[in-house]
């Protein structure tokens, strides 16, 4: 057991499973030599050698086009996308086949494809390298979605999505990369998709969050004890498939929720979850679910960020909103 | 061979000529009962291929994407293929997936609306057919590039038309096919027009062969009317693939004589003149005559030939419409290996819905 940050705890992940599967292969801008631009796949090209991990061309459709070839063939390709907005390059790929060749083929054919991206704001970034686009992929049948908010979920996933038999997103929310160290066990262990966790209790209110949020989340709760709420705090860890069960017990008990996300709120993850709340716990409701999110504008640059991205002040307001009605 | 026959200098191979002229130093070595069996399956292909246009005429049949014209284009690559190899169609691979062995009557089922009709047989190794133009090449460059991890020699065959070689995803299939030097034949087949968009307008380029030259790897220009000439470049590419020496890519020009679908009306962009030269072009017209030279066909063959190629297709038009319409589940049955708890909600309610409905 030793202390990881998360970008060691994915490391450690991938290593794990390369190490049990030959079948595993990683492959992306830079993932060889450079380790990665945020090295999470550093040391693998040493380790297991240019047939295994390798360097591709500058080109996100090829990438994941290449990966989904590779995938039916029998591998199990692990495909990084070095940001998350460079996604969109190669979101054919991703909707059009790797969601579909199984329902394409009925299930002659499978697609068991791992695809990281950088996820999230909060690193004074440039443009395209601060979006939270997984209600886009979440909206996509055919297609897992997780996001980890530690190191220890985020092993355990990575090794749960190399090991899915379908196509999976693996959103690392980058703001966490370096920020928080905890024990993480060496060996393999999985964190299941489609589960999501209890990671504070409290009787007052239902806060609902995922990724980078769920530090922020934190931080408001512990403000709103000081008010004297109570916040229990769920972390989604799948946006696909989601895990409502998790959540709809908090509701029932607490009758109060808030959703917390960096992305839009329109048509955004956080409405999915208050429909889903609407449909099965609506008479549990003491009053109405409240969005704390980012908004309907392009993510700005470093100088307006902070203005953006909810930060503990705005869902603690959130928090008191919710509880006054 | 293929590398004398350079595009950029408006070079294409031809074995079998319109006028029945042999190139015999050119000979791939097809002997005169291969060339009859092949002949034989242009017939079954473009028979099929009619009756599909028939039966959705008739209502039977969803939108059709026909090939006529294109048969010597698909037999003759498709022949020097070899167990092991993988095929990637696009949606105008009729005769292709039938010399694959991929089950006629399953590509009529999907056709006519149903997925279970892309699920071929375990042993066929032909990915389902994709829609999305010259999207495909992509996955044919993964899997030959898995096939070369895994250590097997075999090659993979993406085919798609003209119009495929102007979308993004053919520009990185082909770079990273000449960066990894993977064992993937590039098949184009120039049927001359993307719907009405004609050749032209798809490429400044004068041929679509040459591009390959861009990519660091052979690019050839063959008669794709020709069949001698596509299965030689084929078979000449697929050796290059697997010993090591990389992907090739194919230019068959050809002409598609009927419409792009089922839902098009090819006269609102191209006169009939034009269509009529390229008739005389008909790859079945050249075969029958390069038979009869041998004195291997005759109106009495070709007759018989044909009776036998109705009987087969007359089996698979009621192999197709025999398989009943799928239950809903099916649905949602293949969106994941397992249906999700949200999934099976939705199946579940449906279903009570059509029991309730059915009351």
């Amino acid at each position: 057991m030793a202390k990881r940050n998360l970008v060691e705890a994915i490391n450690s992940g991938l290593i794990v499973e390369m190490e049990r599967d030959s079948r595993v292969v990683v492959l992306g801008e830079d993932v060889g030599k450079e380790g990665g631009v945020f090295r999470v796949t550093d040391g693998l090209q040493v380790k297991f050698g240019l047939n295994r991990v390798f360097d591709t061309p500058l080109a996100e459709s090829g990438i994941i086009g290449v990966s989904i070839g590779m995938a039916v063939k029998g591998l199990r390709p692990v495909a990084e996308i070095q940001f998350e907005g460079f996604l969109h390059l190669s979101m054919n790929q991703i909707m059009n086949h790797a969601a579909r060749i199984r329902n394409r083929s009925r299930g002659r054919f499978t697609c068991p494809l791992v695809i990281r991206s950088p996820w999230g704001g909060g690193i004074h970034a440039p443009e395209h390298h601060s979006d939270s686009p997984e209600a886009l992929f979440a909206h996509t049948p055919g297609l897992k979605v997780v996001i980890p908010s530690t190191p220890y979920d985020a092993k355990g996933l990575i090794i749960s999505a190399i090991r899915d038999p379908d196509p999976v997103l693996f959103f690392e929310p980058k703001r966490l990369y370096r920020a928080i160290r905890e024990e993480v066990p060496d060996g393999e262990y999985t964190v299941p998709i489609g589960k999501a966790k209890l990671v504070r209790e409290g009787k007052d209110v239902t806060a609902i969050t995922w990724g980078a949020m769920v530090r922020e989340v934190l931080r408001a709760a512990e403000a709103a004890d000081k008010e004297g709420v109570k916040v229990e705090v769920i972390d989604l860890r799948s946006i696909s498939p989601m895990d409502d069960e998790t959540f709809l017990e908090s509701v029932r008990k607490t009758g109060r929720a808030v959703v917390v996300h960096e992305a839009p709120p329109t048509c955004g993850v956080g409405a999915e979850v208050i429909a889903r709340i609407n449909e099965k716990a609506l008479f549990s409701l003491q009053g109405p679910v409240v969005r704390v999110t980012g908004f309907d504008t392009i993510v700005p640059l470093t100088k307006l960020e902070s203005h953006y991205l909810p930060s503990p002040e705005r869902i603690l307001a959130g928090i008191r909103k919710v509880m006054t009605f | 061979m293929i590398e004398k026959f350079d595009p950029l200098k408006g070079e294409m191979l031809r074995i079998l000529h319109p006028d029945g002229r042999f190139e015999e130093a050119l000979d791939p070595g097809l002997n005169d009962a291969t060339v009859q069996t092949l002949y034989r399956d242009m017939v079954v292909i473009r028979t099929a291929d009619q009756r599909a246009l028939t039966l959705q005429r008739q209502g039977r049949f969803g939108t059709y994407a026909p090939l006529i014209g294109q048969e010597a284009a698909q037999v003759g690559s498709a022949h020097a293929l070899q167990k092991g190899d993988w095929v990637f169609p696009s949606f105008r691979e009729t005769g292709v997936l039938y010399m694959m062995r991929a089950p006629l009557s399953g590509l009529f089922v999907y056709w006519m609306g149903n997925e279970a009709g892309q699920k071929v047989p375990e042993d066929v190794n032909v990915f389902p057919v994709s829609v999305p133009v010259g999207t495909h090449p992509l996955h044919a460059v993964g899997a030959a590039w898995a096939a070369r991890l895994q250590g097997e020699k075999i090659c993979t065959v993406a085919y798609f038309g003209d119009g495929g070689t102007s979308e993004g995803d053919f520009h990185e299939a082909m770079n990273f096919a000449g960066v990894f030097q993977t064992p993937t034949i590039f098949f184009s087949q120039n049927n001359q027009y993307a719907i009405s968009v004609p050749r032209k307008k798809q490429t400044a380029s004068k041929t679509l062969a040459q591009k390959a030259v861009a990519y660091g790897f052979p690019g050839i220009q063959v008669d794709g009317n020709d069949l001698f000439a596509v299965y030689a470049a084929t078979k000449e590419a697929r050796e290059r693939a697997v010993s090591g020496q990389g992907p090739t890519f194919i230019e068959a020009v050809t002409y598609r004589f009927g419409p792009h679908t089922t839902a098009d009306d090819p006269t609102k962009y191209r006169e009939d003149a034009e269509v009529e030269e390229w008739k005389k072009l008909d790859p079945m017209l050249r075969l029958q005559k390069y038979l009869q030279g041998k004195g291997l066909w005759n109106e009495e063959i070709e007759a018989k030939i044909k009776a036998e190629a109705e009987k087969i297709v007359n089996q698979v038009v009621q192999d197709a419409e025999a398989v009943p319409p799928p239950d809903p589940r099916e649905m949602f049955s293949f969106t994941f290996a397992e249906l999700t708890t949200r999934l099976k909600e939705q199946m579940d309610d449906y279903l009570t819905y059509l029991k309730e409905k059915e009351k």
